[in-house]
């Protein structure tokens, strides 16, 4: 791909990417690795553990911009940030192990539910 | 009890996180559908909990070569900016329509992300027959050797 090309679908891809992620507080990684993968021709396992790299500085900056709008609830996030790390750490353990295709079905039959649920 | 709901919904997206599946899109209406927390909150919270998540996840993928860091900056920085503008743009929204803009955002990437999934499946399942088939086939010198 030309040097010009790929500059350009990243820097545009970027700012989709960030502009999700700052309205919704998250799902800017779901846009980001198929990105890297499908338009940027980056390995699967890579593009997520990429994703991921991207993703931390759009989230402190938005977090920043959540807190200053007063929307921080410390002591929820405090609870659930523990287990999120924890979390965190197993999750990126099996992406190096796991095959995660059918990971990949009940999380998209998840979503789709609790989207529906939100919708109406 | 609310407690003990935080954790685990922490976990489970935690483990999506982690493995770069959009942790976020399942933490946040998990929070809001089962704890009542208000969209905006369960936002502000998955952006923050995110922060140690990934520095951990990170410390992970680095360590087995997974991240590719020319990448991240051309499409970091315009996301901080876009990020910043549409943390203020979402202010403005109110909660129960921010709420339904972000159910129909779930459902359309559910939907991306089941396609996607099943081709993989299909994929894997097919790849897996092709090795089977490849193994059982006997090779031609094999078979030569059987004739003399």
């Amino acid at each position: 791909m030309k040097k010009i090309v790929s500059t350009v679908l990243k820097v545009s891809g970027g700012a989709a990417i960030g502009f999700i992620n700052g309205f919704f507080g998250g799902g800017g990684g779901m846009l980001c690795v198929p990105l890297l993968e499908k338009v940027l021709k980056t390995e699967t396992k890579k593009a997520h553990a990429t994703a991921i790299m991207i993703i931390l500085p759009i989230s402190i900056a938005s977090a920043i911009a959540y807190i200053f709008n007063g929307y921080a609830d410390w002591g929820a996030t405090a609870i659930s940030s523990v287990g999120v790390t924890a979390g965190g750490a197993v999750g990126a353990l099996l992406l190096n192990k796991l095959k995660s295709v059918w990971v990949g079905v009940v999380f998209a039959v998840i979503m789709i539910a609790a989207g529906v649920k939100l919708l109406f | 009890m609310i407690t003990v709901l935080l954790i685990i919904i922490g976990i489970l997206g935690g483990i999506i996180g982690g493995m770069g599946m959009g942790g976020g899109t399942l933490l946040i209406p998990l929070l809001t559908i089962f704890t009542g927390m208000e969209q905006h909150a369960a936002q502000a919270l998955n952006l923050i909990a995110f922060i140690p998540m990934s520095a951990v996840a990170l410390g992970i993928h680095i360590k087995n070569k997974l991240v590719d860091f020319k990448t991240v900056l051309p499409i970091a920085l315009p996301a901080a900016a876009a990020g910043v503008a549409a943390s203020y743009l979402s202010k403005l929204t109110g909660a129960r329509a921010l709420s339904r803009y972000f159910g129909l955002f779930l459902t359309l990437l559910g939907i991306y992300q089941l396609i996607t999934a099943i081709i993989n499946v299909v994929r894997e399942h097919k790849k897996r027959r092709q090795e089977l088939l490849t193994v059982r086939a006997p090779k031609r010198s094999e078979i030569s050797g059987s004739l003399d």
